[in-house]
């Protein structure tokens, strides 16, 4: 449907200087004599996905038929409320390395851990009424909510090297300390908890371990193995403890599962008037390549008919509206409910499986919103309908 | 028409802790078709979502959220109907289509993984 303004009711209009009709306006009482009242059944046929691509680490979508806040709150809860596993405390044995212990920490912290989050449990605080305390005897940590990693390293001299040779990585056994470093340590019945086969060195305890779906699952380990953690020289050691608990993004960065969360909407051309053959290329140049293209034109006899190939590529730069012979013959939009999601996972979680995670984050708000509304409230439950 | 009752709150707020997560806030009317509610440590993911739905609602006549301060965390939202249903049922309505909602994209984005038919390398 057109508005007064030329532009169809959902699009979001891109202005030479700024955007208009930027928010959602199908509501209920808003246009006389239409009905915009919620319905399951009109949302469910409107609802358009595709997944345009899935690699190992990143999935990019389109979902098409929602409102922004909808769009909004899956990609805020994929950045700061899908639960991970990070490194939290560091234990510093031996630390003679360029790195502070503190700034080390930190750093440890940040590296990606690929251990499935479902499988650990939340560490609960130690005080009463989950206060944080600091004090012996009060820590809660077990094989279920922690997982260790060791990392000690010592960087020595290599023997039969050339006198001329001046590339520390060369010259010396572990120069540079990657993540590769960082090794897990099994605590109690952590390959149960973790659904991983039965460590050599751990006794059977007569109870059957058989993997779920027929698999085990691989060990926790550093997402990525190449992650440089510091620079060592002869004579310098690094000894450390490293634990591990479950945590979300809102508290700390180092535990969200994604590297980016993020969507545009989908850029619309729309071209008003032909444009005269000899300004065709010029035209096209205002755009990313792929974006216009120029097709056979029988008055011309040549390549210049402007036709868009394919919004999509667009930038929205909005180079077109700077000139003053195209400003008034195109307009420029993006469609307000078309999100293009892209996502890249950390490792912790497959890619596909964080909108489903987000979603489920999504449901336990809601359900504790209800549940508290209805003890808050309990003469006022609703009518069901 | 049903009242919101003024002790109902106070009832509930010593035995569960859960309870503490929303609260009356001054400001409603004596029929409970206006109120605003403080909801805690929710933050814009679920106050606009809720706004969205609720406002969705054709017996609902006003609906808005806001964070009065971002070191706390807090959200309220006001809801105002026009008298057929409380601001709490509207609130409860406003839930249960919202968690519809999220249980339509789950559903469709299973379907489609399944499905398959996308690129599967690196851009």
């Amino acid at each position: 449907m057109q508005s007064v303004t030329g532009y169809p009711r959902n699009h979001v209009q891109v202005l030479p200087e700024r955007i208009g009709a930027v928010a959602n306006s199908d509501f209920p009482g808003h246009y006389p004599g239409e009905d915009h009242t919620w319905s399951l059944d009109k949302f469910k046929q409107n609802l358009t996905l595709r997944v345009d691509r899935l690699t190992p680490s990143r999935i990019e979508f389109d979902l098409i038929g929602i409102d922004a806040s909808i769009a909004n709150a899956l990609r805020r809860i994929c950045i700061a409320e899908v639960p991970t596993v990070a490194i939290e405390n560091v234990y510093v044995y031996n630390n003679t390395s360029i790195i502070q212990d503190e700034v080390f920490a930190h750093r440890l912290g940040l590296v990606p851990i690929k251990v499935d989050p479902r499988r650990v449990k939340w560490k609960p605080l130690p005080g009463p009424d989950g206060a944080r305390v600091i004090s012996l005897g009060a820590d809660t940590s077990n094989d279920e909510n922690t997982i260790v990693f060791g990392l000690t390293v010592d960087c020595t001299r290599r023997s039969n090297v050339r006198r001329d040779e001046t590339d520390p990585e060369k010259l010396y056994e572990n120069a540079s300390v990657f993540s590769s470093k960082i090794e897990w340590q099994h605590k109690g019945r952590q390959y149960k908890h973790l659904n991983l086969p039965r460590p050599a060195d751990v006794a059977d305890d007569g109870m059957p371990h058989e993997p779920e779906n027929g698999v085990f699952d691989q060990p926790p380990q550093p997402a990525v193995d190449d992650i440089l953690l510091t620079k060592l020289r002869p004579g310098q050691s690094i000894n450390m403890l490293l634990y591990c608990v479950k945590g979300i993004g809102r508290t700390h960065a180092k535990w969200s599962p994604v590297a980016t969360a993020s969507y545009r909407l989908l850029p619309h051309i729309e071209i008003l008037e032909d444009i005269p053959p000899h300004l065709a290329t010029k035209f096209q140049q205002c755009f990313p390549p792929g974006v216009i293209d120029l097709e056979y034109d029988e008055r011309t006899g040549e390549n210049t008919k402007v036709v868009v190939a394919n919004a999509r590529l667009d930038t929205v730069s909005r180079e077109v509206l700077r000139h003053e012979e195209f400003k008034d013959i195109v307009r420029l939009s993006r469609i307000r409910d078309h999100f293009i999601y892209s996502i890249e996972s950390t490792g912790a979680y497959k890619p596909e499986d964080l909108l489903p995670e987000a979603i489920g984050v999504m449901q336990t708000k809601i359900s504790d919103v209800e549940e508290s509304l209805k003890k808050a409230f309990p003469n006022h439950m609703p009518k069901k309908n | 028409m049903s009242e919101v009752d003024p002790n109902a709150m106070d009832e509930v707020s010593e035995q569960e802790f859960d309870a503490d997560k929303i609260k009356l806030l001054p400001g409603s009317s004596e029929d409970g078709t206006a109120a605003t509610f403080q909801i805690i440590d929710e933050d814009h993911t679920l106050g606009n979502t809720l706004r969205y739905v609720i406002m969705k609602n054709p017996e609902v006549e006003f609906c808005g959220y806001s964070i009065p301060h971002p070191s706390e965390n807090k959200m309220n939202i006001r809801i105002q109907t026009y008298g057929n249903i409380s601001s709490v049922e509207a609130l409860h309505q406003g839930l249960d289509n919202l968690s519809e909602l999220c249980t339509v994209i789950e559903t469709k984005f299973s379907e489609k993984i399944l499905a398959g038919g996308y690129l599967a390398e690196e851009p």
